[in-house]
């Protein structure tokens, strides 16, 4: 795998490379999932992406992950105007697996990182780099725990550091703040505040907790099928939108 | 093959006067780590029911082999095995269906498939009768050279997939999203169980064959807390017992195969009371 450094894209990109989808339709046997969707995505923003149950959030990550066949176009425009694939990091919806696997953070990361065969000997070079990255998340400490013995705010800083190894143009989160409790979602969004920063990325991420959103959300797409309404936390809150979508008058958390 | 055989005679030992027992010891000393690694990933990613049905479907392959009149029917069986375990992987990746249902429609069905081959025109189903046993002395020096070249061969899969293999069994949408191909490294994997499975099939025997590639994991899992010590737990603990198995049944004359399960059983079991913090 190639290591693509977002720095690539000349240094001053913020505000002008984006991710342009335009008219985005999937259909999964012959039932329509999404259709008409459109939306910018720039660099250095955080876009939260909200919507009930079933609105199809997962299915446009996996569109934009070029998992799933579709129809209109996904752009990812650099800051020189070059039109490549975007390096996307992807943190998926928390895994279910057995909590007694006997997989160490290390395990997981140096499998995912590299090549060296993780049932081997790990060569100190390589404990390292997994080291480095899980500095990022300030999980350095987490490096020789199981997976299942993580608390579920570990999981997912474990799950961002290794989408940030690479480092990606576009950060993908799937719910990172379900499974987690309110001092590790502080922690967890002050963090991806601060790698917004630091790396300069765009973060696309679904969640369902409507309270925190203006802490941390530059932009907000409410999804059912097709884009409802698109602007800041709190002009999506307040719009008739919002209100028919979910039922209610929100003020705190909402539908789970 | 045959200087390690040399080898062995020398060794002060009643059974290392016997040429079959000598081609047994190193069948086993082959046999049991690769059963021992395989074991690993069999437990990780949940398959100790697909190896089982394995298992039934190289007894239909050999059934098959023996209907069209092979000397030696095990390689039909091992290609049998391999279409077997690619179909399975295909329905259980483009299907809903709960593993356990895809798995219980192909073992039937193949179980059934062997018996109606075997007993075809009212053809006596006792010559299998061997096949369920096995026998472990009855292993010849060049099946052993063959069961060596395939650990060589699963011993290099590994090293080149192994940390995909992984990948894929803990988080599947993950892997998918760093570029592994979910699909072949599954259907590799089970490719190498089922011909492992049934080569090995005839000294080990079918009824049992399965505990090894899910008790030496299982035990591992007790004790492990990261990749190399399951690893190490897994394959020693196969090795451990396979050895023991073998010398017990030869002074108690039972069947090698179910003495080494037992003995994995046990080393099961002590790995059971040991374990800590794990729920």
């Amino acid at each position: 795998m190639t290591v693509r450094r977002h720095t690539d894209c000349g240094g001053g990109c913020a505000g002008s490379c984006c991710l342009k989808v335009t008219d985005l339709g999937v259909n999964f046997g012959g039932e329509e999932v999404l259709h008409d969707v459109s939306f910018h995505l720039h660099c250095g923003e955080i876009v939260a992406l909200i919507g009930p149950n079933g609105a199809g959030k997962s299915s446009l990550f996996r569109t934009i992950l070029g998992q799933v066949p579709h129809s209109g176009t996904i752009e990812f425009q650099r800051a020189g105007g070059d039109k490549t694939r975007p390096l996307i990091g992807y943190v998926p919806q928390s895994p279910s697996f057995d909590r007694g696997d006997p997989v160490s953070v290390l395990d997981f990361f140096a499998a995912a990182v590299d090549h060296w065969p993780v049932f081997l000997p790990i060569p100190a070079k390589l404990r390292r780099r997994v080291e480095a990255c899980l500095e990022r998340v300030h999980g350095e400490q987490l490096i020789d725990k199981r997976l299942g013995a993580l608390s579920g705010g570990e999981l997912q800083r474990v799950l961002l550091a290794l989408a940030l190894e690479p480092l990606p143009h576009i950060l993908i989160l799937d719910e990172p703040l379900s499974g987690v409790d309110i001092d590790g979602e502080k922690q967890l969004l002050d963090m991806l505040d601060e790698i917004r920063t630091r790396f300069d990325l765009s973060i696309l991420l679904s969640t369902h907790d409507f309270a925190t959103l203006d802490q941390y959300a530059d932009k907000v797409i409410l999804l059912r099928s097709s884009v409802l309404k698109v602007g800041t936390p709190a002009q999506v809150l307040s719009s008739p939108e919002f209100q028919e979508v979910f039922h209610l008058n929100i003020t705190g958390r909402g539908e789970r | 093959m045959q200087f390690w055989n040399e080898l062995l005679s020398g060794l002060p030992f009643e059974w290392a006067a016997y040429d079959f027992m000598r081609w047994a010891f190193l069948a086993i000393l082959v046999i049991s780590p690769l059963f021992g690694l395989l074991s690993t990933m069999v437990v990780e990613s949940r398959m100790s029911f697909f190896s089982d049905a394995l298992g039934h479907s190289a007894f239909t392959g050999i059934a098959i082999g023996t209907l069209l009149g092979l000397m030696d029917p095990m390689w039909c069986a091992v290609a049998f095995a391999v279409v077997f375990a690619v179909l399975f992987t295909y329905v259980r990746r483009h299907t809903n269906m709960a593993s356990d249902t895809v798995i219980g429609v192909f073992s039937s069905t193949a179980v059934a498939l062997g018996i109606f081959i075997a007993t075809l025109g009212g053809g006596s189903f006792t010559k299998f009768n061997a096949l369920l046993i096995g026998d472990i002395l009855s292993v010849e020096p060049g099946k052993v050279a063959l069961l060596f070249a395939i650990l060589v061969v699963v011993v290099g899969l590994w090293v080149c997939s192994f940390n995909h293999l992984m990948l894929s069994s803990v988080h599947p949408a993950l892997a998918d999203s760093r570029g592994i191909r979910v699909f072949w490294q599954e259907a590799i994997f089970c490719s190498a169980i089922a011909v492992v499975v049934t080569v090995s099939m005839t000294w080990v025997g079918l009824l049992v064959i399965n505990s090894l590639l899910v008790l030496p994991g299982a035990a591992g899992r007790n004790l492990a807390k990261n990749m190399r010590q399951y690893h190490a737990f897994s394959i020693l603990g196969a090795l451990v017992c396979g050895v023991a198995g073998l010398m017990t049944s030869y002074y108690v004359g039972s069947s090698t195969g179910a003495c080494i399960t037992l003995y994995l059983a046990l080393w099961f079991a002590l790995t059971f009371l040991l374990r800590k913090g794990r729920q």
